[in-house]
């Protein structure tokens, strides 16, 4: 499989489970929340205060249907992690090095 | 859909703050690292492996009555893309729930990136490494190590929440009750995070191994037998 074919699919099932499958997801509260609820320690928790956000607890405002509004939102969310980390990675990168093929006399000490 | 991570007002100030620089610390350190992790090839599929984290965390599965569990991602990002880029991968999942999706407090992000991306990745990796140091050197290793790591990584998370929340948890309770239940759980999610994070890594292995950071020595010693052994990827091009 060429690289690029597996990112393109590698990237296709980040999409189908964000923006169809997460649908289907469990809405019981998570270990950390029903533990919480259990011993009394949620007390205090405080509102976010991004609950205003447009994406606010994985839907979009203003999409009535809840199959939508949770999968464009997953959807959403997986564009805005690839472009944020995907850049921050590209950024950070050592670079010149990665084609073997080329001589890179420089890779040692680029690497110290 | 309730995907649930610490929210604000559970860990007091001084804690969250606490929590906050040991989380700043880690990710500089994190992206010192990452730099002979990624190149040209490996930073987008880092990328990747960050949307991927993000997407499986919206997909909370059942683990008992009335409980539900999601993926961490630490010991699957650190396997597939090496420890240091599998920090900052959780990292930037966090970043981005807490900001736009309201999921995690704001003042707890520090307390959330330490719990759920430095520990996972610690021990999960830390295991992954171990386990793969004293058995053969096969892929079916790979994805066994694979599972032990992530199923020791969650109910690890659990524990040093816990004890972040007995240093500075904002409501009076048993310690030890919490203690108990947060690890009874969390061993309860950890083998779904085991079963995610064995069953990526494996499908991964299987199309493009060279592409997984935790089994770069394995492929090197099934592909390149024939050439003369040599230390790194990095050293094969500088010696040649």
């Amino acid at each position: 499989m060429t690289t690029k074919r597996f990112f393109a699919a590698f990237l296709l099932v980040s999409l189908v489970l964000a923006g169809i499958v997460s649908f289907y997801a469990s809405a019981h509260p998570d270990g950390l929340e029903k533990v919480a609820e259990d011993k009394g320690f949620n007390a205090k928790e405080r509102d976010h205060s991004m609950k205003d956000s447009p994406l606010a607890d994985y839907g979009v405002k203003g999409v009535g249907d809840a199959r939508l509004s949770g999968g464009l939102s997953g959807v959403i969310g997986v564009g805005v992690v690839l472009l944020a980390g995907g850049g921050l990675f590209w950024v950070v990168r050592r670079r010149g090095s990665s084609a073997p093929a080329a001589p890179a006399p420089s890779t040692a000490s680029q690497d110290a | 859909m309730t995907d649930v991570h610490v929210p604000d007002g559970f860990i007091n100030a001084p804690v969250s703050l606490a929590a906050g620089a040991v989380a700043v610390a880690g990710v500089a350190v994190a992206l010192r690292g990452a730099r002979r992790e990624l190149d040209d090839r490996t930073a987008p599929l880092a990328g990747l492996v960050a949307a991927f984290v993000f997407a499986a965390q919206m997909l909370n599965f059942p683990v008992a009555s009335g409980t539900s569990g999601h993926l961490l991602g630490g010991a699957l990002a650190a396997i597939l893309v090496g420890p240091y880029t599998g920090v900052l991968c959780v990292a930037v999942v966090l970043l981005v729930q807490a900001l736009l999706f309201a999921d995690g407090g704001l003042t707890a992000l520090g307390v959330n990136i330490t719990v759920m991306g430095l520990v996972t990745v610690l021990v999960g990796y830390g295991v992954f490494r171990g386990l793969l140091r004293v058995l053969p050197r096969t892929r079916a290793s790979v994805a066994g190590a694979s599972f032990a790591a992530a199923v020791v990584s969650v109910p690890g998370s659990a524990l040093v929440f816990t004890a972040i929340y007995a240093v500075g948890g904002t409501t009076e309770v048993p310690l030890g009750k919490v203690a108990a239940a947060m690890v009874g759980v969390h061993v309860l999610i950890g083998v779904g995070e085991a079963l995610i994070t064995a069953v990526t890594v494996s499908s991964v292995l299987a199309v493009r191994p060279d592409l997984v950071y935790g089994a770069r020595g394995l492929v090197r010693q099934l592909e390149l037998r024939t050439t003369p052994p040599t230390e790194s990827a990095s050293a094969s091009g500088a010696s040649a």
